[in-house]
């Protein structure tokens, strides 16, 4: 058996060295927007072009520096994080259980399944203008309807393709040791589809922010001032340093948040599964 | 209960499968995958079902482990009838079914996590003890994609056995391996048989195979599936597939599952 065992031991442990990689990706991205900045600096110095038109990244900085002393820039992100949260958590909660009856019932499938095809294929800013009206007295349930729209349906729809595509073996060998119902469902249906729900996670994640973006610069709100209305007011006072500082906030919270809620995912399902996602 | 009861091996079980019949309906026709087969299984036994593919031996397999429902006729396990799968019989496919969601440990803790009145101590205690007896211990917190299709084969049993079952049915379980590590797990496997001792069935189309590690093998024909011919092995044990005694066995086997095929017109 000790022989078996070096035999066949040349099991693949992958993925040494990665420490080193890491270090080359953040130097490469470091030294490329270095450059990038450096030269539009330079560029708008120069005046190869309108300074109020395309603002140079000192003057970004400057204004964003201005925003954080004034407290506004916190309090927007921190108005735009809480609807955006909020809105995820119920477009997920509510998305993984109908995904779950969509996957298991035949009706479910083709009454809802076929709804949350259709509506997935729906923007969800083309919820805007409804949700205006629907809640007109009411501007956060507006958003919260949007971001929802973004969300769930991805959700569903990943949920359901997830638990489908689970090789029947899974639950007959989960059955013969005694696994039923809700154990079932916890213990091997959704750690199963893991992969698929992650990835529905994240496109979803990222049609909640894109459509919240949106709601933000259209709804006209007085319970707090999120990116999107900083961003709309910069437009209306032409202040193209407010504007391109904003949507540099955007990005950066973005790509933070995608790496903070799925990263962690990620790294489990390539170290266990051996899976990229 | 205590570990040492849990690692107590639990009194293998007596198999009855009476007049069984298993139809599969087929949109254009049904396929009859058994027709009325009845066999027993002593305590300990370890009986191979062997023939071509086809034959209807998943199927008698699936019934005994519960996963399917006989159209007609019995199967019980110690006289009580099998409704549906359950730990007493533990199951090994020809896949290695491991969940790639959990590491080795935590795959031979999936039965025992199931087994009431067990601490948590004691079920990792328990899948350190058939890590050992399946010589996967330094692998115990890998990944499955990690391991070579043996040792993940390796794993797969010890998760059947890990809940202590009185019975295990074993699908073609070293079919999709290379012939060296088959060897090597046809050693294990007669050594672990020997320790704890379960009532085997053991589906397989390799008859050398069949010679080597069963105590009976039974010969299907396909179409409808039938017991046709059964063989008592007698051979000193342990066997190792590559004896003279072992072949000359399976020559014979091979010599009548022919004729049987050949009269069938199959
Ligand atoms: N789930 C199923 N649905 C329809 N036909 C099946 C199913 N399972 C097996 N069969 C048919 O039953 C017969 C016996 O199959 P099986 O028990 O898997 O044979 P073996 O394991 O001996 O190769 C085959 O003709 C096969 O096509
Ligand atoms: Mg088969």
């Amino acid at each position: 058996m000790k022989g078996s065992l070096t035999n066949t031991g040349a099991a693949v442990r992958a993925g040494a060295g990665g420490g080193r990689d890491a270090w080359v990706a953040v130097v490469q991205a470091v030294v490329f927007f270095g450059v990038v900045a450096g030269a539009w600096e330079a560029g708008s110095r120069a005046g190869w072009w309108n300074p109020v038109l395309i603002p140079s990244p000192s003057d970004i900085f400057r204004y964003i520096g201005e925003a954080l002393g004034k407290g506004e820039l916190q309090s927007a992100c921190y108005v735009t994080m809480r609807r955006l949260v909020f809105g995820y958590a119920v477009g997920i909660l509510l998305g993984i259980p109908l995904g779950l009856l969509t996957a298991r019932f035949r009706f479910a499938a083709n009454t809802l399944g076929v709804l949350a095809l259709g509506l997935q294929t729906l923007p969800s800013v083309c919820w805007v203008p409804l949700s205006i009206l629907w809640f007109h007295s009411n501007p956060e349930g507006a958003m919260l309807f949007i971001v929802v729209m973004g969300t769930l349906w991805a959700v569903l729809l990943a949920t359901d393709h997830g638990i489908r595509q689970i090789p029947p073996i899974y639950r007959r060998a989960a059955a013969t040791m005694g696994s039923k119902g809700f154990h079932l469902l916890w213990r091997v249906l959704l750690p199963a589809s893991l992969p698929h729900l992650v990835s529905g996670a994240k496109q979803g994640w990222a049609f909640a922010w894109r459509s919240l973006m949106a709601a933000e610069i259209y709804v006209a709100i007085s319970t707090g001032y999120g990116l999107g209305h900083l961003l709309h007011f910069g437009r209306e006072l032409h202040a193209m340093d407010q504007v391109a500082a904003v949507m540099l906030v955007i990005i950066v919270i973005g790509f933070a948040a995608d790496k903070a809620l799925f990263s962690p995912w990620e790294r489990f399902l390539r170290r266990r599964w051996g899976l990229t996602v | 209960m205590t570990i040492e009861d849990e690692l107590h091996n639990a009194a293998p079980a007596k198999l009855t499968v009476d007049r069984v019949t298993k139809v599969y309906r087929g949109k254009r026709q049904d396929v009859k995958a058994l027709d009325d087969v009845s066999l027993t299984v002593g305590e300990g036994e370890f009986v191979c079902l062997l023939g071509p593919s086809g034959c209807g031996k998943s199927t008698l397999l699936n019934l005994i482990a519960g996963l399917e429902q006989p159209d007609a006729g019995t199967l019980t396990a110690d006289g009580e009838l099998i409704e549906g799968p359950g730990r007493q019989r533990g199951v090994m496919f020809q896949e290695h079914a491991l969940f790639p969601w959990l590491d080795v440990t935590q795959n031979v803790l999936f039965g025992l996590n199931l087994k009431p009145n067990l601490s948590d101590e004691d079920r990792r205690g328990v899948a350190r003890a058939f890590l050992e007896i399946v010589g996967l211990t330094p692998f115990a917190n890998s990944g499955i994609h990690e391991l070579s299709g043996g040792m993940k084969q390796r794993v797969a049993l010890a998760r059947a056995l890990a809940p202590n079952p009185q019975v295990l049915c074993m699908d073609e379980p070293f079919a999709a391996l290379d012939a060296m590590t088959r060897e090597q797990l046809y050693d294990d496997l007669q050594k672990i048989q020997q320790q704890r001792r379960k009532t085997v069935v053991f589906v397989t189309h390799n008859v050398r195979e069949a010679v080597c590690l069963g105590d009976r093998v039974l010969l299907f024909t396909p179409r409808p599936g039938r017991i046709r011919a059964e063989f008592r092995i007698d051979l000193p044990r342990p066997r190792n597939i590559n004896d003279v005694a072992v072949a000359q066995l399976a020559t014979t086997i091979t010599t009548e599952l022919k004729r049987l095929l050949k009269a069938e017109n199959v």
